[in-house]
């Protein structure tokens, strides 16, 4: 089937979130839209699947303008999306989430399970799944969830298919595999579209590029296409894909960590026995897949996780079992994974977020009153320094940009006296030009001489800022290798394959 | 969903951090929608509900003075419909409706005209006296009843700014009833304003350790604070009824009705204007509490932990706030607070002794002032005097015009529920929708404009 | 790399490659000790003599079976021996990591109950019915059972139900009108259902269409509901309390054969139909949610709108058409009131049974079948009042009406374990 959006355009109030948008993509195509965070892909998808009316533009199927009130209809149509936060009910079985929404019955509403046992059995022969369609959604790998997304689609005879950043979730090696499946579809005749901000994926698997900036298209681009290229058409201008940093001068200070185990409330053992050691001046980065650990350990590091064994000393004094109070004050400065939730809260001013983890003590809190005046001078000089785009110091925090409410947060931890400094996944659905700021402020502590432990999920940024890469994968450590090893080998690390084993592969490959 | 995230304009240089124009509640929601969504289908489970409620308070109060008038109107309103359809007079005009339609509306105007205008007389200034004691009296009456609607009020709007929903008022009120009125007839011998501040801080230590109970459930166990503070109530009750009934305990000496001996004027508030009204100085009381509640709030490192931990547990919880001990604290807080509104009752109230019912729906009226209030102190001062006035009319309303005082509560409940929804009411009014035009300055408009963007 | 190496790394289930360790709370075993030593304080502090009489038939039962009498205290402390036994084994249970078997829950508080009652009713000369306080106990569980099943139906599709108080007065104040002019029950227990769904209607349009909290709402609404009942009550039906307040009863029928069973029939066999419809209603609920097309929409909006949304299902649509429902069962509840308990509506006559009802549903996790035993469990607590007020219970009567609710503490303080709402629970659901 032949999709062509026309003129699409979308705002939220005076946000132009895609300005009259053309795409065409042809069946046994494969299109990818190429963008940058908050450039605009996902919103034009959500106007594609019924989710979003568009204010301007239609959307036509081999022609026919059509009309979608919600995703019933774009579903009927047959469009079928892989969302890039899975749409699956965790408690319910694949079965039932592949039936959800068209459910055979028998008599009197009653589920016919087993048609949608066989669809699902069906589907997964064709393509050499192996999914159990009894399985309960959230027991299963993230892969697999993502199996059952497409099996999802599928069991609706979707002839145009929108992968929504696929990849974010899945191993390089995963990666492969999918994009093997996406080939597939195309070569049964499927129109695909595949959203992505990453340029290796897309010169691998695309038939056609469409880069999108700002809410609009700038320009369509082949294949062939070098990083460079699509890096600034994607960005606007030439982009430093590399951090500049010198060598690093260790000191002796620094975080140990021994037989670190960390178990989850449900009894899962999230951190199994992992050991190392960060030094004062250099990058540790912890790299893996999400999901395999490496939250629960930076959790651990601040005495967030409540069941915890095993030893986390910091320039000699051991951390485990203290408060993240006494913990905060040995000098541990703290970015979160996820700053929303984690880092900031949203309805308080820039002011008061910067003094949140001080509001018990000089020089914020004198006799338990708030010290204001110290504060909002704090903050104002936090935001220069930082360079936070702001009316002023009284906005709240919620409103800014992912790129300035991170600088918030590494405002106030980085304004402290650090003897660690942990960030996890510190530029996660942050723009290019925070990014780099970002980075900068990472290595500067490091070569003021602070331990630094960065969590990051993508290859490209472990290797630019790492000094030395951890390979976390279900819990355990892989190994710890130089930031100068081969990428294949790290992806083969991050699927649980041991360095010795994946150097051997890496070069048989 | 994934968002269509809106940070653009960090890149191009150096303007402002949004496009000039932008809703700015709309990058903030939707940066808060990519992030529930970026937990993961899994993660979902663990919601925090601190944080819902804070989102609701702020829904709440951020309603512009139009809606909240139109909500008041639109509940007079209705409680003006409930008033015609019951009154004997507009049912015999009724039924001559159509040989006689203008004696419907005299007997509608009648019934309505007098109900409200009782309601007046009883609550603000009544016209018809004579001496200037008896014309103003009604205000004072209004001060009285609005005395510890105030100060439970103050209770249940604290709470809800650490994120938690008080609904044990009652339960709280009653203790603390119990333990100030204890103090009051059952210690004798200590002069008036030491006894009376004994019988206070009994009160209020009694609230705060039975709020403080919740919390610490809450706290430790993460047993939800609605169904333990509803739970709470009923053992109160019964604990109190125990009390009252069991002579040597609450009961009157000599008596075998469940009802405590009157308090004595040694523990007893004193009258704020004299003999003539029934104002004591627990108003004043109340009064101190509102601003120290305000201090505690905005000034004080104790409120800047509560109302993180409302607004956002878990980060508060990483930025080193003990989330446990600032529930524990800010239900004892509460809980003092809804103490006072007790022991005011017993101490100033009902001084000739009382039974289970003291609390008179004051621990659930609270819950309507906090959120009439906007859970803001001021706002709570202000709510509890309107709910005073109706409650004080109430009284003559129902004296005068025959008219249940029942009505008062259904004009209250109204009244939040419409505020709670301001898009009915504009609807109703035809107010002009404010997020239309740019820059509205709190976020559920915000969800409100994408809601009609995307619809 | 190879693609097969890789499917089967993915395709392993996560319990090959993850360990996991179990982990077992103490809370229970603190929770029984708790009550073990309660229960020998109890007997210790207040002795008591003689016998205590169980009565397990009635006059008018085929089947007569004698009265069991037994040495109060002896029994008492047999049973306060077994309490000592299994709080031992679940304490030795939870050292070792095993969680503790339901069974041995089941069996402490069955030793304690049947210990207290032979406690309670030690020296009476009256008989302590069996009969009686089971039956009475099924009853006064009607409220609580219904309103509960309302509770889970509407939690499940993700709107808190805090309105099943005011969905329970309103039905009870409906059904007394209709029932009175009508002179039909039936008739007064239709009116109920459609008052419930009244209740709902409004509590969907602030919780659904308007967004506003729904704890708010179903605070406000209950408050707003005992207002209105209790205006309309002292001003339309006090003053023609013979034409509007004087409701036609359900009368008990008993089912030939089933209640000649010894115990069990006068138990749960000679009841009127609003409890032969609650034996049905229970399992019916359990099978809509968990085997039906509306059940898995209903189920997947509450957990996950979004997901629902994007499959094409309505969530509003869906989660009105719950809140409806669920309403109309509570309203069933409401109507046991005055069609079944009184023949009149009395000012706030329900008295936080819409509580209880909701306390059950935390209880019974959210499950149609477990908070249904909840409130049967309930049910039982606030007539075991009633029953011991004849044998001359030493116990005063407000300790006994405390029961349900410390047994709720208790329970959402630790004695259930973990349990997980629905995700969506409380949760507005605003598209796009």
């Amino acid at each position: 089937m032949r999709l062509e959006l026309r003129g699409i355009t979308k705002r939220f109030g005076a946000l132009v979130a895609n300005d009259h948008i053309d795409l065409v993509v042809q069946p046994g195509e494969i299109h990818s839209l190429l963008g940058e965070n908050g450039a605009g892909k996902s919103t034009l998808m959500n106007v594609l699947y019924g989710l979003y009316d568009a204010d301007e533009g239609e959307i036509l199927l081999d022609d026919v303008v059509q009309e979608f009130a919600g995703p019933g209809d774009a579903m009927a149509a047959g469009i079928g999306m892989v969302h890039q936060h899975f749409m699956l009910v965790p408690v319910f079985t694949v079965a039932e989430n592949v039936m959800l929404g068209h459910e055979q019955t028998r008599g009197g509403g009653r589920l016919d399970l087993e048609a949608a046992r066989a669809q699902v059995h069906e589907i997964s022969a064709r393509f050499g799944f192996h999914v159990d369609p009894d399985a309960v959604v959230e027991d299963l790998p993230v892969g697999v969830q993502q199996r059952v997304e497409i099996i999802k689609a599928l069991s609706r005879n979707a002839d145009v298919l929108v992968f929504d950043e696929p990849t974010a979730v899945l191993t390089p090696q995963e990666t492969d595999e999918l994009m093997a499946i996406m080939r597939q579809l195309r070569d049964e005749g499927s129109a695909i579209v595949f959203i992505t901000h990453k340029l290796r994926e897309v010169r691998e698997v695309a038939d056609r590029i469409t880069v999108i900036r700002h809410g609009k298209v700038v320009g369509e681009a082949l294949p062939t296409a070098s990083d460079a290229e699509l890096a600034s058409l994607m960005v606007g201008r030439s982009v430093e894909l590399r951090v500049h940093k010198d060598a690093p001068t260790l000191h002796d200070n620094g975080l140990k960590v021994r037989d670190l185990v960390v178990t989850s409330e449900s009894g899962t053992v999230v951190v199994d026995n992992v050991t190392f050691e960060v030094r004062g001046g250099e990058v540790l980065v912890i790299a893996g897949v999400q999901g395999n650990g490496q939250t629960e350990l930076t959790e651990a590091l601040l005495g967030l996780e409540p069941d915890v064994s095993g030893s986390i000393t910091l320039d000699g004094k051991e951390l485990v079992g203290r408060s993240v109070r006494h913990i905060l004050d040995e000098g541990v400065g703290f970015v979160p994974e996820d700053r929303t939730l984690d880092g900031l809260i949203g309805e308080f001013t820039i002011a008061e977020n910067l003094m949140l983890d001080r509001s018990d003590g000089p020089p914020f809190v004198k006799g338990g009153a708030l010290q204001l005046g110290y504060r909002d001078q704090f903050a104002e000089e936090k935001v220069a320094e930082f360079d936070v785009r702001t009316q002023g110091i009284t906005t709240p925090v919620g409103r800014l940009s992912g790129g300035n409410q991170q600088k918030v947060v590494l405002a106030r931890e980085l304004s402290r006296d650090l003897r660690l400094f942990v960030a996890a996944q510190p530029t996660r659905g942050v723009d290019v030009g925070s990014i780099e700021f970002i980075h900068k402020r990472i290595v500067a502590t490091r070569d003021a001489g602070v331990p630094v432990v960065v969590v990051s999920t993508e290859l490209d940024e472990a290797v630019a800022l790492a000094d030395r890469i951890m390979v976390m994968y279900r819990g355990t450590v892989v190994g710890v290798v130089p930031a100068d090893t081969p990428r294949d080998v790290l992806g083969l690390m991050m699927a649980g394959i041991s360095p010795e084993e994946a150097k051997g592969r890496g070069e048989v490959a | 969903m994934s968002a269509p995230e809106s940070n653009t304009a960090s890149s191009s240089g150096s303007g402002p951090e949004q496009e000039p124009g932008l809703d700015p509640g709309t990058a903030e929601e939707l940066e808060q929608e990519r992030a529930r969504e970026a937990t993961g289908p899994v993660g979902d489970a663990a919601v925090d509900t601190a944080g819902r409620l804070a989102k609701a308070l702020h829904q709440t109060m951020s309603s512009p003075w139009t809606v909240s008038v139109g909500a008041v109107l639109l509940a007079i309103a209705a409680g003006s419909i409930m008033i015609a359809f019951t009154n004997d007079g507009v049912q015999e005009a009724s039924a001559y409706f159509f040989a006689r339609p203008l004696d419907t509306f005299v007997a509608l105007g009648q019934a309505i005209g007098g109900a409200y205008s009782a309601l007046f007389r009883g609550s603000v200034v009544n016209l018809q006296a004579t001496d200037f004691v008896t014309a103003i009296r009604p205000l004072t009456e209004t001060l009285s009843y609005a005395t510890p609607l105030i100060a439970a009020g103050l209770g249940v709007a604290l709470a809800f700014r650490a994120g938690l929903f008080n609904i044990g008022g009652q339960g709280q009120m009653l203790v603390a009833a119990a333990a100030a009125g204890w103090v009051g007839f059952g210690v004798s011998g200590v002069p008036f304003p030491l006894h009376l501040l004994m019988a206070l801080v009994a009160g209020i230590a009694a609230g705060a350790l039975w709020a403080g109970l919740a919390g610490l459930l809450k706290a430790r166990t993460g047993a939800h604070e609605v169904i333990v503070t509803i739970m709470l109530n009923y053992v109160a009750f019964y604990l109190i009824a125990y009390l009252l009934a069991t002579p040597g305990l609450l009961q009157a000496p000599g008596s075998s009705n469940p009802k405590t001996p009157p308090t004595p004027e040694s523990a007893q508030l004193p009258p704020l204007l004299g003999d003539r009204f029934n104002l004591t100085w627990g108003f004043v009381l109340a009064l101190l509490a509102v601003v120290g509640v305000w201090w505690l709030l905005n000034r004080s490192s104790a409120g800047f932990s509560f109302r993180a931990v409302g607004e956002n547990p878990r980060a508060a919880r990483v930025a080193g706030i003990d989330t446990g001990r600032a529930t524990v604290s800010s239900m004892l807080v509460a809980g003092g607070l809804v103490g006072l509104a007790g022991a005011s009752q017993v101490l100033g109230g009902v001084t000739t002794g009382f039974s289970s019912d003291i609390d008179a729906g004051i621990g659930f009226d609270a819950i309507t002032v906090a959120l009439l209030g906007g859970s803001s102190p001021w706002g709570v001062l202000a709510a509890g005097i309107l709910f005073g006035a109706f409650k004080a009319g109430g009284t003559t309303m129902q004296a005068a015009e025959g008219v249940p005082s029942d009505i008062v509560l259904v004009v209250q409940s109204l009244i939040v529920l419409f505020i709670a929804a301001p898009p009915l009411i504009r609807a109703i009014f035809r107010l002009p929708d404010p997020n239309r035009r740019r820059a509205p300055k709190k976020k559920p408009k915000a969800t409100r404009n994408r809601k009609e963007a995307a619809a | 790399m190879s693609a097969d190496h890789m499917t089967t790394q993915l395709d392993a289930p996560l319990s090959e490659t993850t360990r996991t360790v179990t982990v077992v709370s103490w809370k229970t075993a603190g929770v029984l000790l708790s009550v073990t030593v309660l229960y020998a304080l109890l007997l210790v502090a207040v002795p008591h003599s003689g016998d205590t009489r169980f009565l397990l038939s009635q006059r008018s039962d085929f089947f007569q079976i004698p009265v069991i009498v037994v040495p109060a205290v002896a029994f008492a402390w047999v049973c306060g021996a077994i309490l000592l036994a299994v709080t031992a084994a679940v304490v030795v249970l939870t050292a070792r990591g095993t969680r503790t078997p339901l069974w041995l829950v089941s069996l402490f508080v069955l030793a304690g109950l049947t210990g207290f009652l032979a406690w309670a009713g030690a020296g009476s000369p009256r008989d302590l019915s069996i009969v009686g306080l089971l039956g009475g106990a099924v009853l006064w569980s009607v409220p609580f059972v219904y309103g509960a099943l309302g509770g889970v139906i509407g939690e499940r599709a993700g709107v808190v139900n805090i309105a099943i108080e005011a969905q329970l007065l309103g039905a009870a104040f409906t059904a007394a009108v209709v029932s009175s002019i009508t002179g039909s029950a039936l008739a007064g227990l239709v009116a109920a259902v459609v008052a419930g769904a009244l209740v709902s209607l409004v509590l969907g349009l602030f919780a659904i269409t308007y967004h506003v909290n729904q704890v708010i709402v179903g605070v406000v609404l209950n408050v707003l509901v005992v207002g209105l009942t209790s205006f309309l009550y002292s001003q339309v039906l006090v003053p023609a309390a013979e034409t509007l307040n004087s409701t036609t009863r359900f009368s008990a029928i008993p089912i030939p054969i089933l209640s000649d069973i010894p115990v069990l029939g006068p138990v749960l066999f000679r009841q009127p139909a609003l409890i032969y419809l609650m034996f049905i209603a229970v399992p019916a609920v359990w099978y809509a949610l968990n085997r039906t097309k509306w059940g898995l929409r209903l189920r997947a909006v509450g957990e996950h709108p979004k997901a629902a949304d994007t499959v094409g299902i309505d969530v509003v649509r869906t989660r009105y058409n719950a809140v409806l429902v669920a309403g109309a069962v509570a309203g069933l509840g409401g109507a046991f009131y005055t069609t079944v308990q009184l023949s009149q509506f009395g000012e706030n006559m329900t008295g936080g049974a819409g509580y209880i009802a909701l306390a059950a549903v935390i209880f019974g996790k959210w499950d149609p079948i477990r908070a249904a035993f909840a409130g049967l469990l309930f049910g039982f607590a606030s007539n075991l009042q009633n029953v011991l007020s004849v044998v001359g219970s030493p116990v005063p009567s407000q300790f006994m009406l405390m029961i349900p609710y410390v047994v709720t503490l208790l329970a959402v303080a630790g004695l259930v374990g973990r349990s997980r709402p629905p995700a969506a629970s409380g949760e507005p659901y605003i598209k796009g």
